[in-house]
């Protein structure tokens, strides 16, 4: 997986949430402040600019350009949150030109290691690490059972989704939701449902495009 | 959704540039989005800066100006502004005596100040950070975000800016805001939602004789729903739960702060009972303010904030004060 497949995976990223910009903003004016939505589609389409911009030869370099952008362009936590994961991600690459499947497992767990130090988030606190954890873990057992990078990152996606699905009966114990109690359970958290779009993007781009 | 703007994109500049135009003790530059004062940094004094999600207008920017802010960096409705932007404000009102970021306690707030002022170490700034967190409505413990950060500050600028103007260290200015945070405690309360101009349509519906008990300043539910009530009900409900926190006693300063859409009248109904109440109690308001400080785009409802006052304290908030939003004494 090269420079051009990370970019590819952005701009997949950015298409879905663009598309799903009024559902993730609806998610949180149940229990945020109803911007979540807009603020990543903002992001993304920022990363779009700057990735056309900037010459980005190795995926590590599109990864901490794309980091970069969220963290100067977005605010609220999810820019922070989701800078420092690609971030982390892309420095754990170094100036590797070509990741394998074991690369891309080691760049998922250094940002949910990032995510995590920044956002003193744990697992079933109702935020994007109850999607991220369960993919980054469902990615390392596929690869360690032997499978190929477009199960792999299938199993990543069904996992992502399935932990944001598994958020709706949480209460909130960090970030905005968490002012609401209790009144948190029922709703599906917005940032591990931006979490799981696009990790359902990685999927996606890897069924396009490895072969 | 009946708004007055050019677009939901432009809000944010648009009102910048009307910041600018209309008031020449500021200067605004857009393209970073931070409003400082003309003149550049006061030597030797600390520089203080605040910032946070737009929307909550006069809250920042308005407060720039002699006795408060030296700058305010205002993001997207409702969003944090981003490190980059602090950072330019703290560079912007760094004299050499260091800086104070005022930040109000959420998530987002917390995270790219904390990333601002690593930025600004970097620079070799001295950089100190006071996190307001006034708001009794959310249940405060280890495993939350913790409080809302809400109307004290407005009193932790107006104090700590005083302290600053008079020339103290960084440490007291510091110590100072978070003597005034300790000694506040906040409740708010909406009858109506607000709508995020991107968004487009309201965060929550409200019925018609229903209010929101325990809002924050962000469109962002409550404590619970309650049906409407006389004034009288609704501001003890407010009062009864600062009182449980941090019982009133001794010379208190009060804001009765409306959420953008409250008309004037009904923040004067809403004090009055909040003076009998306080008064009952044994307290004494020797200080207050009523009208839109630290509002919620044009969500009709208030909020109350009571500070407990020292003599010190009462000194440095009768101290002059110049800005758009707040001006005595000069």
């Amino acid at each position: 997986m090269d420079a051009a497949f990370f970019r590819a995976w952005l701009a997949e990223a950015g298409t879905v949430i663009e598309s799903q910009r009024d559902h993730l903003t609806q998610l949180d004016a149940a229990i945020g402040d109803a911007d979540h939505g807009i603020n990543l589609a903002r992001g993304f389409s920022a990363i779009a600019a700057a990735l056309d911009q900037a010459a980005t030869p190795t995926p590590g370099s599109v990864l901490i350009l794309a980091g970069s952008t969220l963290i100067s362009k977005v605010g609220g936590a999810s820019g922070p949150l989701y800078g420092m994961a690609l971030r982390q991600a892309g420095k754990t690459l170094g100036d590797t030109a070509d990741a394998g499947l074991p690369e891309l497992g080691a760049c998922l767990e250094a940002a949910l290691a990032g995510v995590q130090k920044l956002g003193a988030a744990r697992e079933g606190e109702k935020t994007m690490v109850d999607a991220l954890a369960p993919a980054v873990a469902a990615l390392q057992k596929a690869i360690s059972e032997g499978a190929g990078t477009v199960d792999a990152l299938a199993a990543a996606a069904a996992a992502a989704a399935a932990g944001a699905q598994a958020t709706i009966s949480m209460q909130a114990l960090k970030g905005r939701a968490s002012y609401l109690g209790p009144r948190s359970v029922g709703h599906e958290d917005p940032g591990a449902a931006s979490t799981a779009i696009i990790m359902g993007a990685l999927s996606e781009v890897a069924q396009q495009q490895v072969t | 959704m009946k708004k007055l703007i050019n677009s939901p994109d432009s809000v944010v500049t648009d009102a910048l540039a009307g910041i600018a135009a209309a008031h020449p003790g500021l200067a605004v530059d857009i393209e970073n989005k931070v409003i400082t004062r003309t003149g550049g940094p006061t030597p030797g004094k600390v520089g203080l800066v605040s910032g946070g999600g737009s929307g909550h207008e006069p809250l920042h920017g308005g407060f720039v100006g002699y006795g408060m802010l030296d700058a305010a960096c205002p993001g997207e409705v409702f969003t944090s502004p981003v490190p980059d932007q602090m950072l330019v404000a703290t560079r912007a009102v760094n004299a050499g005596a260091g800086v104070l970021h005022v930040v109000k306690n959420y998530t987002g707030d917390v995270l790219n100040f904390q990333m601002a002022a690593e930025l600004a170490d970097d620079d070799g700034i001295e950089v100190a950070s006071v996190v307001v967190n006034d708001d009794v409505a959310v249940q405060d413990s280890l495993y939350t975000a913790g409080r809302r950060g809400v109307g004290a500050t407005v009193f932790v600028e107006k104090i700590a800016g005083a302290l600053a103007e008079r020339g103290a260290a960084l440490a007291d200015v510091a110590a100072v805001a978070a003597e005034v945070n300790e000694r506040t405690r906040s409740f708010g309360v909406a009858l109506t939602s607000c709508t995020v101009p991107a968004a487009g349509k309201p965060t929550f519906d409200l019925g018609e004789t229903e209010i929101e008990l325990g809002i924050g300043i962000h469109g962002e539910p409550g404590r619970l729903r309650a049906p409407l009530a006389p004034a009288s009900e609704i501001a003890a409900v407010a009062l009864d739960a600062i009182h449980a926190d941090v019982p009133l006693s001794g010379d208190v300063l009060v804001m009765v702060n409306g959420m953008g859409g409250t008309p004037l009248i009904e923040l004067y109904v809403v004090y009055n009972e909040m003076h009998k109440y306080i008064t009952a109690k044994g307290a004494r308001i020797t200080r207050n303010l009523v009208g839109n400080y630290i509002t919620s785009l044009e969500m009709q409802g208030f909020s109350v904030t009571v500070c407990q006052l020292t003599e010190s304290l009462a000194d440095l908030w009768d101290a002059a004060v110049d800005t758009p939003a707040l001006r005595w004494g000069r």
